[in-house]
């Protein structure tokens, strides 16, 4: 569908604020908590902040939340039963402030959650009740790279809608997609014809860090490359990386058992932690915090993009604000770009 | 940092070490830990308020440890940790050269774990107005007050495992959490099951604890936990006037017992 | 759900349990809803993720063969929690399954050729399911040897099987237990079962060659393969690592881009070869 311009004023997206809560979706949007900008829950735009870069955890936990419930079970002496989870209870949500990255991260777990054809169905049912309202970048730090990883700060992909501020407390709305549209059409007062505006103006301009193309050219094959032992030295295994990554979706499954009944979970996970891939026996395949250092990155940037057809990292930088050890991944990736053209 | 800089220089022409820990410039005005190898990377060791990460965890990760013998750089908290991880048999006097400094950045000449002792003694080890203040309000909340305090913090947490991982006392190869026979600790983060971690993880470090803050530091979503630890180290000094991180042979606070212990139900 | 839950397991009832060796059982399992019975097709080579509902899943394959129909059978080691609490289950309890996943032994690419069955310890299971697939379409294969070799007698699985397929003249059965594992009345070689293998088997003429066994055995056996004329991509064997979703998505199992739970478990030694080192 061909992208459309409307203008939608400030009090306009006030009342579609309301409007949509009244419908009976949840509006998650950047809410200033303890000091840090994260997601939640409001009912009203004055709850939400526009003052942040990106918020400190993703918004992956709207359709991969940090622990889902697979099914329910009754185990007696002689039956188990199995009480599957009612997908039609899903509540319909809508994010509003997630930055053109966060947008860009939902298809890379798209990617891993329909994977060859095999839909995680519980992940299936959260996107599509999902609807993406974004809002671009007017600025950016240190740690933010998405021009080098194909995504840029007022990039469509992935929302819904796309808000960009422009002059006078208002915004450029572009349509993307039909579940955009709809919105549009349901409130079609909100949203008026859009003067001409040069997006550009109002949009950072982040420099490009690092040639994508040489990195996915030359990674496949760097696993025996020393650099992985030198760029990991610093790091303490801690999982903060994976857990704020946007497309980030490692997951552990556990049973819960109280007794006679419980539930089977899906929960976050992350390679990074030194047991990931232990066996029973003891073997353990990634021993030393290099080599998952090294699963990491090849992950996102070789496995991915040849099996899944998409880049594992929408360069938002959240890895590298929340680490303690300052494993800044902009720069690691630059200098793995200088180490695999060598 | 000149005198600290001269002996680094120094430890590694003469090649009694092979490798010094120390801070650097990182991305962003933010700081990093460096491993310098060659005595013309001396100069990119520094010291200012910014370099608060406790490095005594690198002492104990492989990669670095098997790089030969270490040298670190090491402020006061590194110190203390220093003293506790050799207390707890991990390290060994003669592996390590310690290049203790004092809060300017200044060199304090050591030949070994005694003269850090002798060092960490004459500092005042009190925990930060600022801290004592926090944990004062906590202490004047009713047990109502500070638990929802607590749970609503707890409940936050992402099981994320940063603060385990910051911290040099949480060594442990197979932590706690990570035994599923039994499942000790529930593996998802529920509010109840974070509880469980970060009390399980306060009473894992009593006695043992340093206050460096690294915990809390690491926490991407900045949950006070160090506070939990800090009152933990409080409690110790005046029940059993023992401080972490002083001696480098002390007995552990909470697993050993002396005849003369003043707890009468142990004879 | 309207849709299929891929999480969702069956639900099996334990028809009979083998003690096959120490702390090592087989149990035969069959599907509780009729409907599913029937549905239910799989490969020789995949595998399932088997569970007590209530302690988690373990990966194993499917150790029966899949012309035997209503039932499948599983053998494994009680070594951790999953595996100590299947270990306890007793006949008529009831088992989750996950399955068939993974991808599968090409038999029909083997037709006409000889098979060479190589296997150690608790490593038989995987390929009992090819052996008795390979058996029961006998006229498809020329001729039929298993070398097999465990640390001690009471180690060796399937004996009421290995009693059969000695007694079978279309298959070469050699049995063999590492030196110091023999008792007073054995019969087979005592041997390493590389160093069996190499005294044994003297030609790769037109023969395919399946192993699977402990890290050391493979890393010994495969010279000896190499030195008898083999080729690569004509030397099968199965890998492991540990699992959760068995279907490619929580990302555990992968070693570099390959996901042992979608790529393999089997491999020829070629693709082996190809892969970092990472198992």
């Amino acid at each position: 569908m061909n992208i459309e311009n409307k203008l939608l004023k400030q009090t306009s997206l006030e009342k579609l604020i309301v409007k949509l809560k009244e419908e009976g979706k949840q509006i998650f949007a950047p809410v200033i908590k303890n000091d840090q900008v994260e997601f939640a829950e409001i009912s009203a735009m004055q709850e939400m902040t526009e003052d942040y870069i990106v918020t400190v955890q993703s918004a992956k936990a709207v359709v991969f939340p940090k622990v889902e419930k697979l099914f329910d079970f009754q185990t007696t002496k002689d039956n188990v039963t199995i009480v599957e989870k009612d997908i039609n209870a899903i509540p319909e949500i809508v994010l509003l402030g997630a930055r053109p990255c966060d947008a860009a991260g939902f298809d890379a777990l798209n990617a891993i959650f329909t994977w060859d054809h095999l839909n995680d169905n519980i992940f299936v049912e959260r996107l599509k009740k999902t609807t993406i309202i974004g809002i671009s970048c007017s600025k950016f730090d240190g740690k933010c790279f998405c021009t080098s990883v194909n995504g840029n700060p007022g990039a469509t992909k992935g929302s819904d809608i796309l808000l960009t501020k422009i002059e006078n407390g208002n915004y450029l709305a572009e349509i993307i997609t039909e579940k955009g549209q709809a919105i549009v059409t349901k409130y079609s007062d909100l949203f008026e014809v859009a003067t001409e505006v040069d997006k550009k103006k109002f949009i950072a301009d982040v420099p490009v860090k690092f040639d994508l193309k040489i990195i996915l050219d030359k990674i496949p094959g760097a696993f025996e490359n020393k650099v992985w032992v030198k760029q990991s030295l610093r790091c303490i295994s801690c999982g903060a990386c994976a857990y704020v990554c946007p497309t980030c979706a490692c997951f552990d499954i556990q049973d819960i058992n109280n007794g006679h009944e419980g539930h089977r979970k899906r929960s976050w996970d992350s390679c990074g932690f030194g047991l990931f891939t232990i066996h029973t026996s003891g073997h353990n395949p990634r021993e030393v915090q290099s080599q998952r250092w090294r699963q990491r990155v090849m992950h996102k940037f070789a496995y991915m993009p040849e099996r899944q057809q998409v880049v594992g990292c929408v360069g938002c930088g959240r890895c590298s604000r929340s680490c303690p050890a300052d494993m800044n991944l902009k720069e690691h990736l630059i200098n793995l770009a200088e180490e695999v053209a060598k | 940092m000149d005198s600290v800089k001269k002996k680094a220089k120094e430890l590694l022409e003469n090649q009694s070490v092979n490798l010094i820990i120390g801070y650097g410039e990182g991305s962003d005005q933010n700081v990093r830990t460096i491993f310098i190898s060659q005595a013309d990377e001396v100069d990119q060791l520094i010291y200012d308020e910014r370099c608060v990460q406790n490095l005594a965890f690198y002492l104990m990760k492989h990669e670095v440890k098997h790089l030969g013998k270490l040298g670190i750089v090491a402020p006061l908290p590194v110190m203390r940790s220093i003293l506790q991880i050799a207390s707890e048999c991990q390290i060994k006097e003669e592996n390590l050269v310690v290049l203790g400094i004092t809060s300017k950045g200044e060199l304090i000449e050591t030949t070994g774990f005694k003269d850090i002792e002798n060092y960490i003694a004459s500092c005042e080890l009190d925990l930060p107005a600022n801290e004592k203040e926090i944990i004062a309000k906590l202490d004047a909340m009713t047990v109502e007050e500070r638990w929802t305090f607590w749970t609503n913090e707890l409940s936050r947490c992402i099981k994320c495992y940063a603060c385990r991982a910051a911290c040099p006392m949480c060594y442990c190869t197979r932590c706690q959490v990570e035994c599923n026979n039994p499942q000790w600790v529930t593996v998802e983060a529920t509010p109840m099951g974070n509880l469980e971690w970060h009390f399980m993880r306060a009473m894992h470090l009593t006695g043992r604890c340093v206050n460096c803050g690294e915990c809390a530091r690491a926490c991407p979503l900045k949950i006070p936990i160090n506070l939990l630890t800090y009152k933990t180290v409080m409690t110790v000094k005046s029940q059993f006037n023992m401080v972490a991180g002083t001696l480098a042979n002390m007995d552990s606070v909470l697993s050993s017992y002396k005849t003369d212990d003043k707890e009468n139900f142990i004879r | 759900m309207s849709q299929e839950n891929i999480y969702k397991p069956y639900l099996m009832r334990i028809e009979s349990i083998a003690e096959e060796a120490p702390f090592v059982k087989t149990f035969r399992l069959k599907f509780i809803n009729e409907e599913d019975a029937n549905a239910f097709t799989f490969k020789t080579g995949q595998f399932g993720e088997y569970s007590v509902i209530g302690e988690g899943e373990s990966t194993f394959c499917i150790a029966s063969s899949p012309t035997k129909k209503g039932y499948i059978e599983c053998t494994f080691r009680q070594a951790g929690k999953v595996t100590s609490a299947l270990y306890r289950r007793d006949v008529g309890d009831i088992i989750g399954f996950r399955g068939p996943y993974g991808n599968i032994f090409p038999i029909d690419e083997w037709k006409g050729k000889n098979l060479l069955f190589i296997a150690g310890g608790i490593a038989l299971p995987p390929m009992r399911s090819v052996i008795w697939n390979c058996l029961d379409l006998r006229e498809n294969y020329k001729d039929v040897t298993i070398v097999y070799g465990a640390k001690t007698v009471a180690d060796l699985v399937y004996k009421e099987e290995l009693r059969e397929w000695e007694h079978r003249p279309d298959v070469n059965l050699i049995t063999t237990v590492d030196p110091g594992g023999e008792t007073p009345d054995w019969k087979g070689k005592i041997g390493f079962v590389p160093t069996v293998l190499s005294q044994e088997i003297t030609s790769s003429d037109n023969t395919i060659a399946i192993v699977c066994g402990p890290p050391i055995m493979i890393k010994f056996t495969m010279p000896v393969l190499e030195k008898l004329g083999f080729k690569n991509e004509d030397v099968y064997t199965t890998l492991e690592n540990r699992m959760k979703c068995g279907f490619g998505k929580c990302g555990r199992c992968n070693v570099g881009k390959v996901f042992i739970c979608k790529d393999g478990p089997v491999f020829t030694l070629k693709q082996l070869k190809e892969l970092p080192a990472e198992y």
